[in-house]
């Protein structure tokens, strides 16, 4: 029995959430293969390498790989999937993309989004935006899983010396084409693996009002979160979107600013350390969840949490 | 050009889950459900592109107990021209209901099949991948915009970096973000004029698809609950506590 992973890299490097799902296929087993599709991707296939608790890494070079096109990838996955067990890859909009496909041609009933392994066969996993975990255990001979990778810590990424090998590719699928990435650029930390997030909501009010957020973010070198409403509204990108459907963030601290709580959005945060949630509604479901709960004007808070923090010697980074 | 849309029947998003005692499954009996969110963008999105005059007919289909009906009534309601209900009962894993959406889309060559992102209620974002991958066709999913060109359509997908477009031909399968559109309302003439339409009766069995499942549900238990916060009175003390209480800054 042998586990392959699917890497999910830019072809220059992994990315960091690749290594969470490290973790959690080496807890199905140890034999760990890594599988690095792409194109002039040998960065990322020497950081898998390096990985130790990686036992093989396979690469795949072509041009027709370069933008991760599922329907390019699939027949690649499923030729070299042969002496495999499990099939794993992370529960990102990558992995949630790519693995039924995958799943469907090898006729199995894939199991997404499992938090925890409890055995080679039986997994915990969320539904319902987490309000209950359901244990499941796959019968199928080949399992296709994906991991939530805020749920596995990161594998330690250097000491390892795993062998590369080259693969052979498959045909290209040329029914579909990669036109362009509008990709938000930020020196921010990502919000999937920020130490601290902060997030606003519909009480923004304004895509403008963010600032009193950015500039908080910007102190505590926090990612930036945000609800559903305030994506919807406009007021910002939906690559910050936390929830059911968008990212799930596990950080030591998530600051909810002017959000009610809707269950959607608190099946993305609710793991969270430590919760603190800004409202002027007493009532609001989101204090339900919150360690630390101040029901105030978020356009009075925001500027004077700003100044306590200012006034603070020291702030954890 | 025609669609085929896929809807599906779920706890309504309102409702606050209830875990059976007994650790089988989740409270259903007597509770309001509804048509998972994104399929009604997707039903939405089909109507739309036909008002646009790129689409000739828009097909909803369901796979489920006798009850999933609805949600293609609703479906047809809000612009859908008939209905097909493919009756199959218990848990329906995505490689079933897919299995049994490939048969369809084999007898009615739809153009595009269109469905959510992801259904609610087992949170799997499988079926629209699964069947794009059993027909061999390209796949848009996470769709926040569609574009409609002659013989392809301009997606623009919902990821993690942010947004990505692809360009794929028909026939195609897209499964629909929740940002897509603005899903309308039926009106009541129009919810009348929707039970005269037509709606055929399939079943899983005629269709020779196994549903059984492949997953053992072992059981479905409570998430462990937080325990209770504090209200704080003041931003000054909150950051005390944040500083040296929960020492997280």
């Amino acid at each position: 029995m042998s586990v392959l992973l699917i890497a999910e890299h830019n072809n220059k490097e992994l990315k960091p959430f690749t290594l969470n799902a490290i973790t959690a296929a080496s807890q199905i087993d140890q034999d760990l293969h890594v599988l690095v599709i792409g194109h002039n991707a040998d960065n990322a296939a020497k950081a898998a390498s390096s990985v130790p608790l990686v036992k093989k890494v396979i690469q795949i070079d072509n041009s027709i790989y370069e933008n991760y096109l599922a329907e390019n990838f699939t027949p690649v996955i499923i030729k070299h999937a042969e002496n495999y067990s499990h099939i794993i890859c992370s529960a990102n909009t990558f992995g949630k993309n790519l693995m039924p496909r995958i799943a469907a041609l090898m006729d199995c009933s894939q199991i997404s989004d499992i938090i925890k392994v409890i055995s080679p066969d039986t997994f915990l996993r969320p539904i319902y935006a987490g309000n209950a975990f359901a244990t499941v255990k796959s019968n199928d001979k080949k399992k296709c899983v994906t991991i939530r990778p805020t749920s596995f810590d990161a594998a330690p990424s250097d000491g390892g010396t795993a062998e590369i090998i080259k693969g052979d590719g498959a045909d290209e699928f040329t029914l579909t084409k990669f036109v362009k990435k509008e990709e938000i650029k930020s020196d921010r930390p990502e919000l999937g693996t920020a130490r601290i997030v902060i997030s606003g909501g519909r009480g923004m009010q304004s895509g403008d009002n963010f600032k009193l957020i950015t500039a908080i973010a910007d102190k505590l070198n926090a990612a930036i979160g945000a609800s559903r409403a305030a994506v919807d509204a406009g007021y910002i990108t939906n690559d910050h979107q936390v929830g059911q459907t968008g990212k799930v963030v596990v950080p030591d601290l998530y600051i909810a600013v002017g959000i009610s709580g809707a269950i959607q959005h608190l099946a993305g945060m609710k793991e969270s350390k430590v919760i603190v949630a800004i409202n002027k509604d007493g009532e609001a479901p989101i204090f339900s969840v919150a360690d630390y709960g101040l029901e105030a004007d978020l356009f009075e808070a925001l500027p004077q949490f700003l100044e306590e923090l200012n006034k603070l010697n020291t702030i954890q980074k | 050009m025609k669609i085929l849309v896929a809807v599906k029947r779920v706890i309504d998003y309102n409702v606050q889950i209830r875990v059976k005692e007994d650790g089988s499954g989740v409270v259903t009996d007597n509770v309001k459900m509804s048509t998972n969110p994104p399929d009604d963008n997707a039903v939405e999105e089909a109507v739309k592109i036909k008002e646009a005059g790129k689409a000739t007919e828009v097909v909803a289909i369901t796979v489920g107990e006798e009850k999933a009906q609805e949600t293609v009534r609703k479906a047809l309601a809000v612009g859908a021209d008939r209905g097909i209900h493919v009756k199959a009962e218990g848990i329906l894993e995505p490689l079933a209901v897919s299995k049994i959406l490939q048969k369809v889309v084999e007898k009615e060559k739809p153009d595009l099949v269109f469905m959510g992102k992801q259904a609610i209620d087992d949170d799997c974002n499988q079926t629209g991948q699964m069947l794009a991958a059993l027909l061999n066709w390209p796949q848009a999913t996470f769709a926040s915009k569609i574009d409609v060109k002659d013989k392809s359509l301009e997606v623009t997908r919902e990821v993690d970096e942010g947004l990505e477009t692809i360009s794929v031909n028909v026939p195609a399968i897209v499964t629909c973000d929740l940002r897509l559109n603005e899903p309308r309302y039926a009106s009541l003439p129009n919810i009348m004029k929707a039970k005269k339409k037509p709606l055929e009766q399939l079943s899983a069995t005629d269709l020779g698809i196994d549903t059984k499942p492949r997953i053992e549900q072992i059981k479905v238990e409570e998430p462990p609950k937080r325990k209770a916060g504090i209200k704080v009175g003041s931003v000054s003390e909150l950051v005390q506590k944040l500083k040296n209480e929960a020492k997280v800054i």
